[in-house]
Parts: structure tokens; C-alpha cells; sequence
């Protein structure tokens, strides 16, 4: 028997299909009938499609195809195209860049030249879903928000594979595309770079990480606790205040004094999620080509305290071998 | 909340509960602090983990050893062909051949290396080996111990009842993949036991304990790129290091702060004591295997050597076997004075 007490439930009312405005002149037409899932309506709307895709759409999945299959055919020629070895081991399969003695030069392609392919396709693919993600905003006549936010992702997505690996003149200083073995990279690049956790714009990333969670935690806790009074429709909220506002902001006045509004808590939001990319990838465009160790750069300013000594301490055993040599 | 939707979040839980448990070690884990307080210098042991190890590094019951006042007739003298331990007496000869076999051959006996009736003959490899492996082991104990201290090693700290050490390494072209103009795999991104089933370089013996062990160092020993002291070392190569690391965190059985400050892994001066140890360790592993066990890649029979026709070598898990101190740091040397090495004349 479903019950009704809240705005937010898990009744599912369903009229008709929802077809939206009619796509400008000269777009392709929503591709599609569309149909409804109970599952999608426990998560979402239940409505599913119609689905426009369009020129960019379909060229960034042709694209993103493309690097797929080059990247999974290339760990499956890893395993000796073996798909009970290919299912076992896919976590730790990989397809590595360049080895630093090719720099920026085109490797043969069992050396590198599959991940640059992969790497260029991806990006294409990433770039084409962005333009497609633009078009579609400017046809319904949003705001650029959504683009702006993918934007920051791409920023930090290009830095770590393009932008500094050119920069560090040598494509052997980007991610290997696997799942363990860009989580080992990533512990390595901190190692290597003298520990990333002294990188101010690291921290700043982390802060906006985070920040968000917490945000978001905060947000979306405040309007399901003011749901009994309207609090969802948050727009109107804006211009004409009732009590699920009201509470909600007294709410927050009462517990740490300072209230966000229904509109400021949405520009809180998008900043934190996009600053977390873009300082994230100022960040590593400056590991290697302006700092070189963190921890030093840390000490060297003041950042990294020292503590009390516990063991005698050492000195470097290879100095007193270099000595006597 | 009906009784269905009651069983569904059961099942739920039950079942998040059962992936979780494949992500963290077992419970029953303790953290020691070693370092500053609040600098996460801590030794993590788990109980079940180390209670096994402990029946593992238990040393057989030793008799005292027998005195030797240096009169007497030396094994030269008696035995012939005697070319490492000549200078014991006959007594103590014989009681550290007997051990030998119990700490080598205890199921063959003398006859694993020694030939039909004349022990003297040097007919059969594994003696042409086991004199090698002697000379190594009083070699380590007279000229190593910078790394194993007074403690020392002695055959069973390898061997440990096998014939050939549970840990031995052999060159390696890595997993096996499709030729052609396939991606190469590097000897990486499989699943590698010997470094912690991560998916780094799987054999970082060959580059880091065969030859020279100085690439090891890859971090950066100043704050900004200058450019008079260029850092040639890539991440890439940092993997390779973290490699081995991990090899010998998982041999030693220890975590990365027994020997290092991780908020400055290469800094000396905020590194526990046991990072000299281990340093003076990184630097006798290349030697041995440059001096003892690659050499004796001529004299194996084929079935003893690597896929790549190399014979074993030894790495950090050969001796440590998962204990930072093999055998819980108890000496053997002062039952078996033999192996402290050769007596002066």
C-alpha cells in the first residue's frame, strides 16, 4: 500500500509521454519512443528517452569507441588474448604510455603509439561530448553552467594526459590507462615528486572535494527535512519565501549562525565542484615543471613543521661511500 | 517498515558486508606508535598473520656448541678434500655436516651430495653448490654485519628444511602476451605476487638486485628543477622502486614506516634506525648475487635454472621469509661457531 506523507515519496504518478520543445530548425529529431521503468522512477523520472543524439553525439561515441577498443584489445593482447585470464586480471591490465626515451616523439605503436592513439581519440571523444553538452544547452536556452562544469573535469583531464606530460617535454610523465595501474601511478607521482600532500593546490583540491560532499550533504539534508513544506520547489522559493525557507534558514542561523539562500546555495555548490578540478589541476601542472620535491618546496616555506626527534638521527649511508671513493 | 522490505535491507547488508570483506585485511590488527605523535609512525601487526609466523620462525632445538681450543687435528687434516670448513676441529665438523643435512637435505640425507662411498669426491653439483653456499654464508656473517648485525645466518635461515630456498628469483620475460605490434606490457599490469599482487613491475630484482642498486633513488633532492642537477628519474622509474619497496615491506612483513618518514620518504635524518639496516641490506643482495649464486649458473643441472637459463638468485624475502629479523632476530652462530667464518691460523 504506498503512502503518501511527503512531496518526496515513492508514488509514481505517470501521464502521458513528455516530449519537451521541439529542437531548433535544422537539428536532427530525438531519437526513440519513449517508455517508462519503475526501476528508473525509484532514482529519477520513470520516463526513459526520447534520446537526442546529433552529430557530435555520435561522433564523440564513435571516438570514445574507438579508444575503448583500442585500450581493451590491447589488454586482452596483454593476457595473449586469453578472456578467462582478461576477466580475472582486467583490474590490474593496462595500456602504458611511452618510455621516457621516446620524450615527445611518435613511438612505434607496441612502445606507446596505442596509448597516444587511445589517448588522442579519448580526448576527441571528450571534447565532441562537450560541444554536444554546449549545443544542447544553448537549444533550450539555459544558462552555460553544465558545460562551464564539464569544462573544469576536462581542464584536469587534459593536464594530467596533454598538458603537462608536453610541458615535461616526454608523454612517458602521463597516466597509463588501466585501473590499478593509474592508482599506482598516482602513489608514484606523489613519491616521485616528494610527497603531493605539500602542494598547496593540492590541498585546495582536497578542500573542494570534500567541501562538496559536505555540501551537498547539507543541501540535500535541508530541503528532504523541509520537503513537508514545499521546500523542493526551491525556485519559487526564491522570489516568494515560505515557511520551508523559512525554517530552513533559521534552521542553519540557529546552528552556525550564517544561512545560504536558496539561490546562493546552488552558486556554493557549482563553485566547490568546479574548483576542486581546477585547482587539482593547477596543481599537478606545476609538479615537475615549477617544483620539483613538495615536501622540500614545503619546508622551504614554512609549511612542513619539524618534529622532536624520536631516533638518533642518520645520515646518508651512499654519501659516506661517495666519500670514500 | 513491512517484513519483506525488513528481509531486502538484510539481504543488502549481508551482501555489502560480504564485497567489504574483500578490500581490508582481517580484524585483530594492532597499531604500535614508533614515531612522533601524530605523525602516523606506526608498526601495524596483525595477530593471525603473526602468530603463524611465529611457528614458522621457531629454531630447532640447538645443543651447545662443542669447545675447540684450537689444539687438536683440524678436518683438513683428517678428511680429505676440505675446502671451506678445514679449519674446524674434527668434532665440530661433523656436527655442523649433521646439521647441514637437517637444515638442507633431511630427507636425502649425506647422499644428497656427497656420492656412493667416498665423500671426498666432488662427483654430484649440489656439493660443487653447498661449498659456494658455505663460503657465502661465513662471507655474510665475517663481512655483512652492517646488515645481519651479530644475529648472523646460517644455511636454515634460507632453507629451512628444502633443498632449494622457498624464495628464490629468476629472470623473467614477464607474463606471457601477444607479439606483434600488441601493446607491450612491461613486465607490468599483471597481477605480480613477489610485489604484493599489484600490478608494478613484477621482477625488480633483475633491475635493482642483479647489477647496482643505486637507480633505487628516484626522488627529487631539491625543492625546484634547477637546472645544474637535472632529476632523471620518471615516474615511470618510481613505479619500478615502489616495486621493489613493496617486495620488501611484504618479505619483511612490515609497512613502509619501519624504515621510512613518509611525509619525506628519502629524508635520512627523520628515517628510523632500521632504514641503515636495510640500506646496507639493498647493497649486499646485488654483491651475493653477483659473487655467488649467478655463477653458479654453469654448474645446475637445467631443471634448477629459470626459464631463461639463469640460476636462482636471492632477494629479501630468501632470508626474512615475512619476519623483519629471520628467526625473530635469535642468533644461531653461538651453537654453529663455524659459519661466524673462517678461524684465524
Amino acid at each position: 500500500m504506498a503512502e503518501y506523507q511527503n512531496i518526496f515519496n515513492q508514488v509514481q504518478v505517470r501521464g502521458a509521454e513528455e516530449f519537451g520543445v521541439p529542437v531548433p530548425r535544422g537539428d536532427r529529431e530525438r531519437l526513440g519512443k519513449p517508455f517508462f521503468s519503475r526501476w528508473a522512477g525509484m532514482i529519477g523520472n520513470a520516463q526513459i528517452g526520447p534520446f537526442y543524439l546529433g552529430f557530435t553525439g555520435l561522433m564523440a561515441i564513435v571516438c570514445g569507441v574507438v579508444a575503448f577498443e583500442i585500450i581493451g584489445l590491447n589488454m586482452l593482447a596483454s593476457v595473449n588474448w586469453d578472456l578467462v585470464q582478461f576477466v580475472r586480471q582486467l583490474f590490474w591490465l593496462a595500456l602504458e604510455p611511452p618510455s621516457p626515451e621516446y620524450g615527445l616523439s611518435i613511438p612505434p605503436l607496441a612502445e606507446g603509439g596505442w596509448w597516444l592513439m587511445a589517448g588522442f581519440f579519448l580526448t576527441l571523444s571528450v571534447l565532441l561530448w562537450w560541444v554536444r553538452i554546449y549545443l544542447r544547452a544553448r537549444a533550450l536556452n539555459m544558462g552555460y553552467h553544465i558545460p562551464w562544469a564539464f569544462a573544469a573535469a576536462i581542464w584536469l583531464f587534459l593536464v594530467l594526459g596533454f598538458i603537462r606530460p608536453v610541458l615535461m617535454g616526454s608523454f612517458s610523465e602521463a597516466v597509463p590507462f588501466g585501473i590499478f595501474p593509474h592508482l599506482d601511478w598516482t602513489a608514484a607521482f606523489s613519491i616521485r615528486y616528494g610527497n603531493l600532500f605539500y602542494n598547496p593546490f593540492h590541498m585546495l583540491s582536497i578542500t573542494f572535494l570534500y567541501g562538496s560532499a559536505v555540501l551537498f550533504a547539507m543541501h540535500g539534508a535541508t530541503i528532504l527535512a523541509v520537503g513537508r513544506y514545499g521546500g523542493e520547489r526551491e525556485i519559487e522559493q526564491i522570489t516568494d519565501r515560505g515557511t520551508a525557507t523559512e525554517r530552513a534558514a533559521l534552521f542553519w542561523r540557529w546552528t552556525m549562525g550564517f544561512n545560504a539562500t536558496m539561490e546562493s546555495i546552488h552558486r556554493w555548490a557549482w563553485w566547490f565542484a568546479v574548483l576542486c578540478p581546477i585547482t587539482g589541476g593547477i596543481g599537478i601542472l606545476l609538479t615537475g615543471t615549477v617544483v620539483d620535491n613538495w615536501y622540500l618546496w614545503g619546508v622551504k616555506h614554512g609549511i612542513a613543521p619539524a618534529y622532536p626527534e624520536v631516533y638518533p638521527p642518520s645520515i646518508d649511508p651512499a654519501l659516506g661511500a661517495e666519500v670514500a671513493k | 517498515m513491512n517484513t519483506v522490505k525488513k528481509m531486502k535491507t538484510l539481504v543488502v547488508i549481508a551482501f555489502s558486508t560480504v564485497l567489504l570483506q574483500g578490500c581490508f585485511e582481517a580484524p585483530n590488527t594492532e597499531s604500535t606508535q614508533t614515531g612522533y605523535r601524530g605523525t602516523g609512525m606506526l608498526s601495524t601487526k596483525n595477530e593471525g598473520t603473526v602468530s603463524a609466523l611465529k611457528v614458522k620462525n621457531e629454531l630447532p632445538p640447538m645443543a651447545a656448541a662443542i669447545p675447540d681450543n684450537g689444539v687438536g687435528p683440524r678436518a683438513r687434516d683428517v678428511f680429505q678434500n676440505v675446502q671451506v670448513l678445514g679449519d674446524l676441529s674434527v668434532a665440530e665438523f661433523t656436527t655442523t655436516m649433521v646439521a647441514i643435512t637437517e637444515w638442507v637435505a633431511p630427507e636425502q640425507g649425506c647422499t644428497y651430495c656427497h656420492a656412493g662411498a667416498n665423500f671426498a669426491e666432488d662427483d654430484l653439483y649440489t656439493k660443487t653448490v653447498s661449498r659456494r653456499m658455505m663460503q657465502m654464508t661465513r662471507d655474510i656473517n665475517a663481512n655483512w654485519q652492517s646488515h645481519v648485525g651479530d644475529t648472523g645466518v646460517t644455511c636454515l635461515t634460507c632453507h629451512r628444511g628444502n633443498n632449494v630456498p622457498e624464495y628464490i628469483w629468476f629472470n623473467e620475460d614477464g607474463p606471457e602476451t601477444a607479439s606483434g605490434m600488441s601493446a607491450k606490457s612491461y613486465q607490468q599490469n599483471h597481477a605480480a605476487m613477489d610485489v604484493g599482487s599489484t600490478s608494478m613491475l613484477s621482477d625488480p630484482f633483475s633491475k635493482y638486485l642483479q647489477e647496482d642498486p643505486a637507480p633505487i633513488r628516484v626522488v627529487a633532492q631539491n625543492a625546484l628543477p634547477y637546472k645544474n642537477t637535472p632529476s632523471k628519474s620518471s615516474t615511470q622509474a618510481t613505479e619500478d622502486t615502489y616495486s621493489l619497496m613493496i617486495h620488501m615491506s611484504e618479505s619483511l612483513g612490515v609497512n613502509c614506516t619501519a624504515c621510512h618518514n613518509t611525509r619525506a620518504f628519502t629524508s635520512w635524518e627523520q628515517s628510523p634506525p632500521a632504514r641503515m639496516t636495510a640500506w646496507h641490506g639493498l647493497q649486499m643482495v646485488p654483491e651475493l648475487n653477483k659473487t655467488y649464486l649467478e655463477p653458479l649458473g654453469s654448474t645446475y643441472p637445467e631443471h634448477r635454472l629459470g626459464a631463461l637459463g639463469d640460476a636462482p638468485k636471492v632477494s629479501c624475502a630468501t632470508c626474512h621469509q615475512g619476519v623483519n629479523k629471520p628467526f625473530y632476530g635469535e642468533s644461531m652462530l653461538d651453537a654453529y661457531p663455524a659459519w661466524k667464518g673462517a678461524k684465524s691460523e
